[in-house]
């Protein structure tokens, strides 16, 4: 227990109670003063500061909040600052590449995909994960693997920009 | 506030920057703002667009606002194509609608909806950009001590052809500054343009792939405090009473408070802590009379409007009543729609610093002129001692046109002065607390004579007015003329595509508590399912091909006919189906300047189940200023309508709206995405909008096919719950 930041500010009970979270986000330790109950996406929005990573529903049903841990693309507002540990790794769209030139990141530049912009962080972040798992997914993996919602409606150019990330890629 | 500074950099060193040209208008430096709005607007406002930096960069100033449909790009296309810049030194900025209020309205109409951000400002901001271009070149003709007729300029560059001298405008800025602006200003002839038409890349994508890019929900500012509120969830309802107590000790709880009458919010260090400690505060609400109201109240109202006795008139030609009466058969049907949330991405949002002296707001917003009125009255303070401070949106869709979460988040604001509160809505608020698509039915009645062919037609509208909430005072002695967009029998924006012999197209109004707004396509949306999936209806009642039947109609309508005639031709229609495909659909319809059409090809497996194979839409836009982003708005505007059509549906139990999340209220997803294909087909000689025409026939263009697929008639939105398999 770290003893709250402000000294006005209570702490009420167990249920609420702020504790010292260790994470490892984009490959650095940082620490986090929050209820532990907090979802993963408000601590790396509010406390670790960064905000590239984006809150669209709460209920994981719009990727908007993607992230990666080890790896793997999760929903961070239906996960628990609890249920991450510091061994694991944490990435997020400002940590996806160092200079912001991964293939897909580059496909999407060149096919001009975003519009207004939203969802675009978590649409990035598991089309990474979808080409990191299948180099060169079919557009059924691709129908499977990206359930973001878009409101813009940029959903062909998304695919569009997959395909292309892999051509980029093959090509050098 | 730093912070805010290093958010707009270009606006920082505009303001220090010494020796820029700022056409004819000097952006006062921070804290001198009050000085800057004393001073009386001298300058014509075409002057107010461009700034040249002594570095070359190029600064343009925008009054729209850029929420996704690619306006900043479409802008400074027009801007460049008179100034003759380098265009890789283009960078843009927002200009406050304070600054404009201060300058007599120098930026002209901040509105960005009704598909007009380029359209409306076309002019002015081409002028703007031809002003500064022959102030650059009279500058260094007059260094050079030549004739500006001996002078051109090309990427940002004079020269001076017989000697073959060049100044940069960088180094011209200055000097231009001080020159007087032309007057008149020309204009090139279109078929000069090189910048206008060109499918340039946006300007805005790289932020957009690297989470650089700061939204309004994303803004921290030293000392802020974020606000999440609720409302009564029955609209015009109030708090009664909520016990704050409960909540206040809770972890980084700084305040609850009620929010005007209607609303509590509570502050506190995080969102986090914000939205739990609400969802944890007892709170009683009193609903009034509008608690008693559900979806079948407000169907039972609507139905009874379809054959009330008096109706606003839209559209009459001769007597469709007596030829309805008179006809050998009749063709009846009644369809309706739905109320739809906009639900943009980035949920209702506004950072706002309240003192007793100054009111600023930092947001996400259509119109950064009507917010300004907004944040002005709920902070209690003249106009001239607020501003709003624009940040890209995070999507739109004409819920930000409207300022409802601003004033309660000045209301919040205002009770904590001087600190920087975020106002933030959580998804649900954003879904209960939406201004929603309007509800309406329609019954129409066609009469045919003996050979099939239709001798009137009588299309009764029944249902909600968005003007009657939104601008009463634009009703026509209680008329909406908005209601018949698409309807009109004339006019540039949005008229029928069709003669018949008799016509009446009525509106009984019947409202309903729950507020309604534009959105994206707006009556558009309704108008063009009851009016196209009708006509398919009476095409199949009378045996005829429903192109045929349509071009029989259109003959007076030429441009109507040539975007329907594209996309028929594309899809091969009367031709043999692609493998898979089950039936083909089309419709056409006129709005917000542009001629438009859709063609679809669907399947409806032995399930139910509906695929959309493939749509081609074609648009007539006038002038097609960026043919790329006009197919992106195309393929955007058909998610968001098939969105609506697949499952767009609010209902409405004890007076409050039912879906709260993405769970209830579904959209679209990538996997149902059909392939696109856009016919741009500008015929030139006027700009209509983009952004919003193609929304309109996604939706009767793809039920049409459903019937061709399947024999069944579908008339009410949405699909979701509906049994499409085969008839
Ligand atoms: S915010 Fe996490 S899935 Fe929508
Ligand atoms: S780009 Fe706007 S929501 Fe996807």
């Amino acid at each position: 227990m770290v003893p709250p930041s402000r000294g006005e500010q209570r702490v009420s009970g167990r249920e609420h109670a702020i504790a010292m979270t260790r994470l490892n986000v984009n490959g650095r330790l940082v620490e986090v003063n929050a209820d532990p109950d907090t979802p993963l996406l408000w601590a790396i929005r509010d406390h670790v500061g960064l905000t590239g990573t984006k809150y669209g529903c709460g209920i994981a049903a719009c990727g908007a909040c993607t992230v990666h841990i080890d790896g793997q693309p999760i929903r961070s507002c239906a996960t628990l600052l609890s249920a991450v540990s510091e061994t694991q790794k944490i990435v997020t769209i400002e940590g996806l590449s160092p200079d912001g030139n991964h293939p897909i990141q580059r496909a999407w530049r060149e096919l001009d995909v975003p519009q207004c912009g939203f969802c675009q962080s978590g649409m990035i972040m598991a089309a990474a994960a979808l080409l990191a798992e299948k180099p060169q997914p079919t557009d059924a993996d691709i129908d499977e693997a990206m359930t973001n919602i878009c409101r813009c409606g940029t959903y062909n150019r998304v695919r569009a920009g997959i395909h292309a990330a892999v051509r980029g890629r093959t090509s050098g | 506030m730093n912070k805010i500074d290093r958010i707009r950099p270009s606006r920082r060193s505009l303001l220090k920057g010494a020796g820029a040209l700022v056409v004819g208008f000097h952006l006062a430096p921070k804290g001198a703002l009050a000085q800057a709005a004393a001073t009386p607007a001298q300058t014509p406002e075409i002057n107010a667009w461009v700034v040249v930096h002594p570095d070359d960069r190029i600064v343009l100033r925008m009054a729209r606002s850029e929420m996704g449909q690619g306006t900043r790009t479409g802008l400074c296309q027009m801007i460049a194509e008179e100034l003759h810049c380098d265009w890789s030194r283009i960078e843009t900025e927002y200009v406050t609608p304070g600054q404009s209020l201060a300058r007599n309205r120098a930026w002209g109409n901040f509105l960005t909806a009704g598909s007009q951000g380029i359209r409306q400002s076309q002019d002015y901001v081409r002028r703007g950009g031809a002003a500064a271009r022959i102030m650059l070149i009279e500058a260094a003709a007059s260094q050079w001590g030549v004739p500006a007729a001996e002078c051109s300029a090309r990427d940002s560059v004079v020269t001076h052809a017989p000697t073959g001298r060049t100044l940069r405008y960088g180094q011209l800025a200055a000097a231009a500054a001080r020159l007087t602006p032309p007057n008149p200003v020309p204009l090139k002839d279109p078929r000069e343009w090189t910048v206008i038409g060109q499918s340039k890349p946006r300007l805005d994508t790289a932020a957009k792939t690297t989470g650089a890019l700061v939204y309004g929900a994303d803004l921290k500012m030293p000392g802020m405090l974020v606000a999440v509120p609720r409302r009564c969830p029955v609209f015009g309802g109030r708090v009664k009473s909520f016990d704050a107590a409960a909540v206040r000790n809770r972890p980084g709880v700084r305040h609850v408070l009620a929010v005007g009458e209607n609303a509590v919010a509570v502050v506190a260090d995080t969102f986090w802590q914000a939205k739990t400690a609400l969802d944890a505060l007892p709170v009683e609400w009193d609903g009034g009379e509008n608690a008693r109201v559900s979806s079948a109240t407000i169907d039972a109202r609507l139905t009874e409007g379809l054959d009330a006795a008096e109706a606003f008139v839209g559209n009459s030609q001769g007597d469709a009543r007596a030829a309805i009466a008179g006809a050998a058969r009749k063709v009846e049907a009644v369809y309706s729609y739905p109320f739809q949330n906009h639900a943009p991405m980035e949920p209702m949002n506004a950072t706002v610093v309240w003192t007793p002296q100054r009111c600023d707001v930092w947001c996400p917003t259509q119109n950064g002129e009507a917010a300004l009125v907004a944040a002005s009255q709920a902070a209690g303070l003249p106009q001239q001692q607020c501003d709003i401070h624009r940040m890209d949106l995070g999507g739109g869709f004409g819920r930000r046109t409207t300022h409802d979460w601003l004033a309660d988040a000045v209301l919040i604001a205002r009770q904590v002065p001087g600190v920087p509160i975020k106002t933030m809505w959580t998804r649900e608020e954003d879904m209960v607390q939406g201004r929603y698509h309007p509800v309406t039915k329609c019954k129409l009645t066609a009469g045919l004579d003996a050979n099939g062919e239709v001798t009137g037609l009588h299309m009764r509208i029944s249902g909600q007015s968005i003007l009657s909430f939104v601008f009463p005072n634009a009703l026509q002695n209680g008329r909406d003329p908005v209601q018949f967009q698409g309807l009109n029998a004339s006019g540039a924006e949005s008229a029928i595509g069709y003669t018949f012999p008799n016509l009446l197209i009525d509106h009984a109004m019947r409202n309903t508590h729950v507020p309604p707004h534009f959105w994206r396509g707006v009556n558009h949306n309704q108008n063009a399912i009851y009016l196209e999936c009708f006509l398919d209806e009476v095409a199949h009642a009378t045996n005829q091909d429903p192109l045929a039947l349509r071009r029989k109609l259109m003959a007076n309508h030429p441009k109507h006919r040539a975007v329907l005639d594209a996309v028929a031709e594309r899809i091969g229609w009367g031709g043999p189906l692609p493998a898979g495909v089950q039936g083909r659909g089309i419709a056409q319809q006129m709005g917000f300047g542009s001629y438009v059409a859709a063609a679809a090809e669907v399947s409806v497996s032995p399930r139910g189940e509906l695929t959309i194979h493939r749509i081609v839409a074609a648009t007539d836009c006038g002038v097609a200023v960026n043919p790329k982003q006009i197919e992106m708005q195309v393929e955007g505007s058909f998610v968001y309508g098939l969105s609506a059509l697949l499952y767009g549906e609010c209902t409405v139990k004890d007076g409050a709206i039912e879906q709260t999340n993405f769970d209830t209220y579904n959209v679209l997803r990538l996997a149902e995405m059909p392939k696109v294909e856009t016919i741009v087909m500008p015929s030139g000689g006027f700009w209509g909008g983009v952004g919003e025409p193609t929304i309109m026939v996604a939706a009767p263009a793809v039920l049409n096919a459903i019937f061709a697929a399947t024999g069944k008639r579908i008339r009410s939105v949405p699909l979701k719950d509906q049994d499409l398999r085969r008839a």
